[in-house]
């Protein structure tokens, strides 16, 4: 049994992230054997040259879209946090993607049924997105280990503050 | 066919009418894609003769066949082909970014644009739904907000367009076509042609799997390359980018200043590529697909031209900058976005201006005909001023440069002649001819007119492999697979910044095709291919009454204009005698006559018998003319 704070998910660094959208490309070739960005469970978007960000499942706790499905098509796996779509229940009617706040849950293009990133939980090496990302800017990390990142860069930061300041006073 | 999308669309501005046809194998294996089929479509569906500006002038928007896959560079570029405006001759133009990908997943390999729509439109492409739209409401928009407004009123975030600026609707003979705010179909006034048929933007959206013949090979070929792009391959590019030419070229003597009065500029350092990098560049981006990164995007800290945000690489930077004596890199980040914004190429504009401020120096135009700018070398404001004018066309000066230096020169009149630097009427690229004379050669052959693009020819003069100064026996058969190299590049639509990642050079383009396109490919045939792109272009060239000897010159400065600076490049010109000799060089080399056109037996060994009735009459003319001149020489003896 895992935690939910134990639960990975696949998320992008902005610093990093540059939109290139190598992302996509490598989603829809783990999981479709094609070159298709709108089959992809993971979508970059550029907002101008310097803003981009790659977004995808968060795998949330106690998540909005599984709460907005009607025709409860939509469920969570215990273990991994990964939505499970039943594509025989799901009818495409897009409850989900409204309810989603990160534009996570996307709708196939050919199916006419939503989908979302598994993890590649298939791929003995884990998200293909992260492993071909040119950047480093994507990681499959837990909500703790993102917490982490972002404090020991503050008080790195911090610190190099503090000391740039002593040294100008010098 | 694998990777390929196998359809031809045909849009007809003038009736409305839209057709699709198949694209043959055979076709596709002769020509590639991109460059090399576009001009084969370009050489079998334009009338010979008919004006850059005639809706009967095709404009030709290719994929190559890697458009759409993960494939690094190749999965993310398109090209434009159609007649030059600037050159009368083929005009070619290759574009990264993210438009390409969409274009090929909508189900294309080319759109040939015909005639010309009653009002401005615009052309948008949802898959197999083609329609052809009133674009009354983008006129004189900039390239970005119809980017923008297109996105907006088709409601999709994710449509990719391609557009003109005002500078293109005003019919600017070196007007572009712009994706992805920055990314530019740049050279050689395709976005002139594109507004002399009314047509402000293509948007495309497309939705199709791109399917490549041996999947798991093709994956193992791209992960190979984007391992190699984090390497010292693509380092130039990651890091200063190629503004570290600034210093590297001013130390050669071959950093063009003032219009190519100097060959080293005072003012180097302060627009330097390290300079850039310290001060301006906010971020380093990329195009989709790849794994290098080499957008360098800069942003103006402060100062009148504050916010200001481009991205700049050296050819741009150097012809707004140091060509023009400009100095403040404030000033040439904000030239750069307008540039961008009118549609313009970023080359040929600065060298258009240093051509009107060297003018102007001379004293061959007032300051009245410059409605009052003070255009002197080195004014950063006279330089935004003007680009203003001429994407507006604005005062005469304005509308006069607007048409490139080599037709303004004429309406200027007088001793303007003398100035401007351009080679078949496109602008020089940021390499002083003079002491880098293999260039001198290989520009002046470019069938595109002056371009570093084509051969290369600068890269054994900047790297020491050939003593620069000097055109001698040898030169003209060096440039020449390099060049055949460059056509299977912009064919596949590979970026020229990834061209050090195939260290097994055509054997890995050649696998980097069959396992795409599963259609066999010897790194033999590729170099074939290239000398048939070579050829073709060439006899489009002399169709157009644009291809014979007496269009592959120098500039005037270039010939006549000795270095001044004190040291080894002291009075240094490229004097016809050892510019004729290099082409005659280069003719012998690629088995053409010595009027530069190419013989019967060529064509034939390249597939291209069909076209042999171009060069027939010219052929005999020339052999005529050769026993005259041999008999002459005899006579004399």
């Amino acid at each position: 049994m895992v935690r939910a704070q134990d639960r990975k998910f696949v998320s992008a660094d902005p610093e990093k992230c540059i939109g290139c959208v190598v992302c996509e490309y490598a989603c829809s070739m783990a999981n479709d054997q094609t070159f298709n960005p709108n089959k992809s469970r993971i979508r970059a978007l550029r907002l101008g040259p310097i803003n981009n960000i790659a977004v995808a499942c968060r795998h949330c706790e106690d998540p909005a879209c599984v709460a907005a499905c009607p025709r409860d098509a939509l469920r969570q796996e215990e273990d991994t946090g990964i939505i499970v779509v039943d594509e025989d229940a799901c009818d495409g009617c897009a409850w989900c993607i409204s309810a989603c706040p990160f534009g996570a849950m996307l709708m196939h293009p050919e199916k006419k049924v939503v989908f979302t990133c598994n993890s590649c939980k298939d791929q003995p090496d884990g998200p293909q997105c992260v492993k071909w990302c040119p950047e480093e800017a994507l990681t499959f990390v837990t909500a703790q280990q993102l917490a982490q990142k972002s404090r020991i860069t503050a008080v790195k930061n911090l610190f190099q503050e503090a000391k740039e300041k002593k040294a100008e006073s010098k | 066919m694998f990777a390929y999308a196998g359809k031809i669309l045909r849009v007809d501005l003038t009736t409305g009418k839209i057709s699709t046809e198949p694209l043959s194998e055979k076709l596709a294996k002769e020509y590639i894609g991109g460059i090399g089929l576009g001009i084969k479509l370009l050489m079998d569906n334009s009338r010979p003769g008919a004006d850059a500006f005639d809706p009967d002038n095709p404009l030709i928007y290719m994929t190559g066949p890697l458009s759409g896959t993960l494939g690094p560079t190749g999965g993310n570029s398109y090209a434009v082909v159609s007649k030059s405006p600037a050159t009368g001759g083929v005009a070619n133009a290759e574009s990264h970014g993210f438009f390409g990908p969409d274009f090929k997943r909508a189900g294309y390999d080319a759109i040939i644009i015909t005639g010309k729509a009653p009002v401005l439109s615009y052309l948008w492409i949802d898959d197999d739904k083609v329609e052809i739209r009133n674009g009354e409401h983008l006129k004189y928009k900039t390239t970005n907000e119809t980017d923008h407004t297109l996105r907006e009123e088709l409601g999709d975030f994710y449509i990719r367009v391609s557009a003109i600026g005002e500078a293109g609707e005003k019919l600017c003979r070196f007007a572009a076509i712009i994706n992805d705010e920055f990314r530019a179909i740049g050279r050689a006034g395709l976005g002139g042609v594109m507004g002399s048929k009314n047509l402000k933007a293509v948007a495309v959206r497309g939705t199709r799997d791109v399917n490549v013949a041996d999947f798991e090979g093709f994956k193992e070929f791209i992960k190979m390359i984007y391992e190699r792009m984090k390497g010292p391959a693509t380092k130039k590019y990651k890091t200063l980018g190629t503004p570290e030419n600034v210093l590297v070229l001013n130390s050669l003597n071959a950093l063009a200043t003032n219009n190519f009065s100097n060959s080293q500029f005072e003012g180097a350092e302060k627009v330097s590529g390290e300079w850039l990098n310290e001060h301006y560049v906010k971020k380093i981006v990329g195009c989709a697909t790849c794994g290098m990164r080499c957008d360098h995007i800069a942003v103006v800290p402060e100062g009148p031209y504050k916010g200001s945000t481009s991205r700049l690489e050296f050819e741009c930077l150097w012809s707004m900058g140091p060509l023009c004596g400009v100095d403040r890199l404030d000033a040439i980040i904000e030239a750069m976005r307008i540039v961008n914004e009118y549609g313009m190429d970023g080359i040929s504009i600065g060298v258009v201006v240093a051509f009107a401020m060297d003018c102007y120096e001379n004293g061959v135009i007032t300051k009245e005909q410059t409605d009052g700018i003070d255009l002197r070398f080195g004014n950063a404001e006279a330089l935004i001023e003007i680009i203003h004018k001429i994407g507006k066309r604005e005062g005469w000066l304005g509308n006069a440069l607007a048409e490139g230096s080599a037709k303004a020169a004429e309406i200027i009149g007088g001793d303007a002649w003398k100035y401007p630097c351009h080679i078949k009427g496109l602008e020089l690229p940021g390499y002083d001819l003079r002491t880098l004379k293999t260039a001198a050669l290989g520009f002046s052959v470019s069938f595109r007119g002056a371009c570093h693009l084509r051969n290369g020819a600068y890269s054994p003069d900047v790297k020491g492999k050939v003593n620069r100064f000097k055109i001698e026996p040898g030169r003209g058969k060096m440039i020449v697979p390099d060049g055949h190299t460059y056509n299977v590049i912009d064919s596949m639509i590979l970026c020229k910044f990834s061209r050090g990642t195939y260290y097994d050079g055509n054997k890995d383009l050649a696998n980097y095709y069959t396992l795409a396109t599963g259609i066999p490919m010897e790194p033999d045939e590729l170099m074939v291919i290239g000398e048939r792109i070579e050829n073709l272009a060439r006899l489009f060239n002399i169709r157009e009454g644009k291809g014979t000897r007496e269009y592959d010159t120098l500039p005037w400065k270039i010939k006549n204009c000795p270095v001044p600076e004190d040291g080894p490049a002291k009075g240094m010109v490229v004097s016809d005698e050892e510019h004729q000799l290099g082409l005659d060089d280069y003719y012998a080399a690629r088995g053409w006559d010595s009027n530069g056109v190419p013989t019967i037996e060529k064509l034939e060994s390249l597939g291209l018998g069909e076209y042999a009735y171009i060069v027939k009459d010219q052929l005999k003319k020339d052999k005529e003319k050769d026993a005259a001149k041999t008999a002459a020489k005899g006579g004399e003896a």
